[in-house]
């Protein structure tokens, strides 16, 4: 799976998490921004990685801004972004979702 | 050393300090020592002066304790206008012991322990940014945190010895009568500051509005006051409460106050005369109208409704429904105006209010106090204190007092916020301990306290009442959010938290970043 362009998705609201991905080369870069990162910042980008290399990416550049999102939220959010990076959102990977 | 709740204390502060570790919510009956404050003999006739810089200049020395109150709230101009000056004129080693602290002062507080001005402070509580400077270490010295009635009984015990009080006031007349009710800056009750005003060995009235003499009703007297300054503006009425106090919307917290009112109905407290205190929130506002329609459809009238006071309070009051408003402090501005107008709305000092240590308090007459929470425990300890994130970010109010006097004790909370659980397995800062509190009311179902076996016999038929064990409830949460990294603080304390007694029951320590 490759990334072709810089893609978001997720809001600012307080429960979301705004997941923007775009390309990289040094494994899955993560830059989190959250008020829980004490408390949950290492299962936020466990999530978040998880999800991206099920997807087929080894490689990209995440900048995750979180206002509290549950871990289905991380998931969904981190899938759609990456759906949208890899221009792949009309043929989505069924067994991933 | 540990204490009863089961909190390390730290040994060199506590004996540095002459601490006592918390063991018990019982007071019993001990004879305690009041202390009185010097008083400079005058006949008052020249009290009104032009020059604060005077006032301060001839009465404030280094190393000595200063107080202020917090009814103005986040309208207040008095305390940065005061300190200002006080950090101008090169002060050191003044003890702050203000009612509280209210996020308009913050910045102010932070400069003058930053010029070495402050290097002490005992609060009800902090936020913000100055909750933040203490708990990542910014003053030597730990903050002492002591509820309403805890601090008007370490004022009358001298555990905090008042120098000089400067108290705003919105009218005054030249002799020092005082209240809070008229003038453009009103907020209601003076009641925490009518410690300062008897207890204090120099009491400083500020006020822009003095009228001719005598001035009642006189919530502060003439007797008890050295100066009388006269000032541009007290404070700003549109930030003193929020206006109207709206009703939430928010379909979690009205499930929550419909629950805290089924429970309340079906108590063997609701009866004819019964009496309670809710706070400012969302879900105790809702409570409060939901006990009305209660009240009207079973023909039930309260005596007395305590506390910090609300409009849909002063409401029930005109309404007849509650016979008096015991008013030690108004949240908004409705309540505050209400008092001008109502004899039954009674103003009270802080030590009438909660008091531990007199000959009883108004909290002893409670019969339902419908308290908050930042976090509750398995063992229903409560945190109003520190956030999940160990930072300092609240009060102790009268949280501990009215769980203490009342018969029956309920804490509203949601059962997280965001991605933090509100019911854990053991709470960041023990504020009020497990044994004072009888019911958590959450929007999946309500948690007794095992010692209560009579509310559980009370309750348990109720329909509609979903009673769980508080340990599911955590565990729900838990399946929510997850299991959080525990929190990483140094060994420095930033904070000591006091039981009403004056004992300690927790520690702040400073936060790790």
């Amino acid at each position: 799976m490759e990334i072709k362009t810089t893609a978001v998705a997720g809001t600012l609201e307080s429960s979301d998490i705004q997941i923007m991905i775009s390309k990289g080369s040094n494994g899955i870069e993560i830059d989190l921004e959250s008020e829980v990162k004490k408390a949950y910042g290492d299962q936020i980008e466990k999530v978040i990685t998880e999800t991206l290399k099920k997807y087929g990416l080894e490689n990209a550049k995440v900048k995750a801004t979180d206002k509290g999102a549950l871990d289905c939220v991380i998931k969904a959010r981190t899938l759609a972004a990456a759906q949208r990076a890899t221009e792949t959102q009309d043929k989505p990977d069924l067994e991933v979702l | 050393m540990e204490n009863k709740v089961k909190r390390e204390l730290p040994d060199d502060l506590m004996n540095k300090m002459d601490l006592k570790p918390f063991e018990t919510t019982e007071i019993g009956h001990p004879e305690v020592k009041r202390v009185a404050p010097k008083v400079r003999v005058t006949t008052g006739q020249d009290k009104v002066v032009a020059s604060l810089d005077d006032v301060i200049k001839n009465n404030l020395k280094d190393g000595m304790t200063i107080s202020f109150h917090h009814h103005f709230r986040n309208g207040d101009y008095i305390f940065n206008m005061v300190m200002d000056k006080i950090i101008a004129m090169g002060y050191k080693d003044l003890t702050l012991a203000p009612s509280s602290l209210t996020g308009v002062m913050n910045d102010k507080v932070i400069e003058a322990i930053k010029k070495g001005v402050i290097t002490n402070i005992t609060s009800s509580g902090m936020r913000g940014s100055l909750g933040d400077f203490v708990s990542h270490g910014g003053l030597k010295n730990p903050v002492i945190f002591r509820s309403h009635g805890n601090r008007a009984r370490s004022i009358e015990e001298g555990e905090i010895k008042i120098d000089v009080a400067f108290l705003g006031v919105p009218v005054s007349d030249p002799a020092g009568n005082a209240n809070g009710q008229d003038g453009d800056a009103v907020f209601g009750s003076l009641g925490y500051a009518l410690m300062d005003a008897q207890y204090a060995n120099k009491v400083v009235l500020l006020t822009d509005n003095i009228v001719d003499y005598p001035n009642t009703p006189a919530s502060i007297k003439q007797d008890q006051v050295d100066y009388v300054v006269k000032v541009d503006k007290v404070g700003d009425p549109d930030k003193i409460g929020s206006g109207a106090t709206r009703f939430t919307k928010d379909p979690k917290e009205l499930k929550i106050a419909q629950m805290v009112n089924q429970v309340i109905v079906n108590s063997p407290y609701y009866k004819q005369g019964f009496s309670f205190q809710t706070g400012s929130g969302g879900a105790a506002l809702a409570v409060t109208r939901y006990l009305r329609q209660s009240m009207i459809k079973d023909g039930i009238t309260a005596s007395f409704a305590l506390g910090g006071i609300t409009k849909p309070t002063t409401d029930l009051l005109e309404e007849g429904l509650v016979r008096k408003v015991m008013d030690v402090q108004d949240f908004d501005k409705g309540a505050a105006q209400s008092m001008a107008n109502n004899k039954n709305q009674q103003e009270i000092d802080a030590s009438w209010y909660a008091d531990p240590h007199n000959k009883g308090a108004v909290v002893n007459n409670l019969d339902v106090s419908i308290l908050s929470a930042l976090q509750i425990d398995t063992n229903f300890n409560v945190n109003v204190m520190t956030g999940s994130d160990g930072v300092i970010r609240g009060a102790v109010g009268g949280h501990q007092d009215a769980a203490a006097g009342a018969k029956m004790t309920i804490i509203t909370a949601p059962l997280v916020r965001g991605r933090n659980a509100t019911v854990v397995p053991s709470v960041e800062t023990i504020v009020t301990p497990g044994s004072s509190i009888d019911v958590l009311v959450t929007e999946r179902g309500i948690a007794i306290n095992p010692a209560r076996k009579d509310l559980i016999d009370a309750f348990k038929n109720v329909p509609g009442l979903n009673i769980l064990d508080i340990h599911d409830l955590q565990k729900t949460a838990e399946k929510q959010v997850g299991v959080p990294k525990p929190l990483e603080y140094t060994d420095r304390t930033v904070a000591l938290v006091e039981y009403r007694d004056g004992t300690i029951i927790d520690a702040i320590k400073e936060v790790k970043d």
